[in-house]
């Protein structure tokens, strides 16, 4: 039977949920640690009267750091339990890309939904355009997830340890930083969707660009 | 040929010094209290300032192309050009962040002002810093040039993002980027075109001189480690 390149995604995707649900190492380190920052960041400012502006840079912040500390973990796990090889026999390299990328956004996506009650609890806002917060994270998760795991991957096969992956990550994301702390401002703001069409434009774009090259560029970092 | 072509770049760029200085006509802007207009002496540092951001964003692409050609079929010489131009490029950024920076510090006030397109080339610096961290992490030189081949094509992508959309969507004092037509703000007059222009070419020919020498020295030295 011959496999399509879904079915192969598929079971990239299954394999580490599978994985994940096993060792949960990766769910628990980013949720530690995005609760560790939101405290950290919520401690410091504790008490004081901060703006929606601050907020959202706030909100960023802590998301970046907790995918960073994350996300970087996709590939490196599989080098060091030496199962490269096998996964490269096994998939395509489109489909390790696809498939290790949905579960990067699968991992971002409870961060989302941890990190947004915790952050309404702890640091809350007054009223916000929900709707516009949604699509801000939904869209910026899938810049983030689609850049990192290139980075992750080219990291792995790089067989450096530390914090190359941050030194290597954060510049390319700058423009969801960017963007997305833009549509988060003006979604505590409760403005309409329509005022951030510039900055949704933007995210979109990233997001469908990097995507698009990773899938190019994936094949060269992953055959050795 | 080559060292004529040299001499003609010496004396092509001094030419350029000496007509950014004096030859370019005076500047005038627009003083707002009393109506009239002030001479706006400050406005030279233009004709040194545009050329080394456009040749940053230069350097990078070219940079980027070779990077293709090396993920396309490895050849050291490849991999060479890539990491001298996007050195280059880092010096050009470097280059135009500090002469914005002099720029802003006398006619905006300070040093830095979070000008979207001040932290863009910031920004840029850092990720091809990584670029040269990634290379310096790598031994084995084939692997080294595909993946920072992969890297320079990635961070070339966010070139376009930080230099021409995040300025528009965040507030910027910044003019255009790309020569501004006649209607906007720091519009420039012909006899100052010709000489941004030339300015350009100057750059572009010592970026080409540079670059020569500094994929001979590679050559070289690989040559000398190999024997």
């Amino acid at each position: 039977m011959k496999l399509s390149w879904l079915d192969t995604t598929l079971a990239v995707l299954v394999k580490d949920l599978r994985t994940e649900a096993r060792a949960r190492s990766a769910v628990g380190s980013v949720l530690l640690f995005s609760v560790v920052t939101l405290t950290a960041v919520s401690y410091s400012l504790g008490g004081f009267a901060i703006d929606a502006d601050i907020q959202a840079s706030m909100l960023w912040i802590v998301l970046l750091f907790a995918a960073l500390a994350g996300l970087s973990r996709g590939f490196v796990s599989e080098t060091e339990s030496g199962t490269v090889l096998a996964l490269r026999l096994a998939a395509p390299p489109t489909s390790v890309y696809l498939g290790k990328f949905l579960f990067n956004l699968f991992l971002l996506g409870v961060l989302d939904l941890i990190l947004i009650p915790l952050f309404q609890i702890l640091l809350p806002v007054a009223s916000a355009n929900w709707g516009l917060l949604m699509i801000g994270l939904v869209l910026g998760s899938i810049g983030l997830a689609a850049s990192t795991t290139l980075i992750a991957a080219i990291v792995a096969q790089a067989g450096v340890k530390g914090t190359l992956f941050t030194v290597l990550a954060f510049p390319v994301l700058v423009p969801v930083l960017v963007a997305g702390i833009g549509a988060t401002r003006k979604a505590f703001a409760s403005e309409p969707v329509a005022a951030a069409m510039p900055e949704i434009q933007l995210l979109v774009s990233y997001a469908g660009v990097m995507l698009a090259a990773s899938l190019l560029l994936f094949d060269h970092v992953w055959k050795d | 040929m080559r060292s004529a072509l040299k001499w003609l770049l010496g004396v092509a760029t001094a030419a350029f010094i000496v007509a950014a200085f004096t030859w370019a006509p005076e500047m005038y802007r627009p003083n707002f209290a009393t109506g009239g207009s002030d001479p706006w002496p400050t406005f030279r540092i233009v004709f040194f300032h545009v050329p080394a951001a456009w040749l940053c964003v230069i350097a990078f692409l070219v940079s980027m192309i070779w990077s293709i050609k090396v993920l396309r079929g490895y050849a050291p010489e490849k991999d060479d050009k890539a990491m001298a131009s996007a050195q280059l490029g880092q010096v050009f950024a470097i280059l135009a962040l500090i002469s914005g920076m002099l720029w802003a510090w006398r006619d905006w006030g300070a040093l830095w002002n979070w000008d979207p397109r001040q932290s863009s080339v910031l920004i840029l610096t850092l990720i091809y810093a990584g670029y040269f961290t990634l290379r310096s992490s790598i031994d084995d030189p084939e692997k080294r040039a595909r993946l920072a081949g992969v890297y320079s094509i990635l961070a070339f992508i966010t070139v376009p993002f930080l230099i021409f959309v995040v300025p528009r969507v965040m507030h910027t004092l910044h003019p255009s980027p790309v020569i501004p037509d006649a209607q906007e703000k720091g519009s420039m007059n012909t006899d100052m075109r010709v000489v941004l222009y030339s300015g350009v070419f100057c750059y572009l020919g010592l970026f080409a001189w540079v670059m020569s020498i500094r994929t001979r020295i590679e050559a070289v030295r690989r040559r000398l480690s190999t024997r």
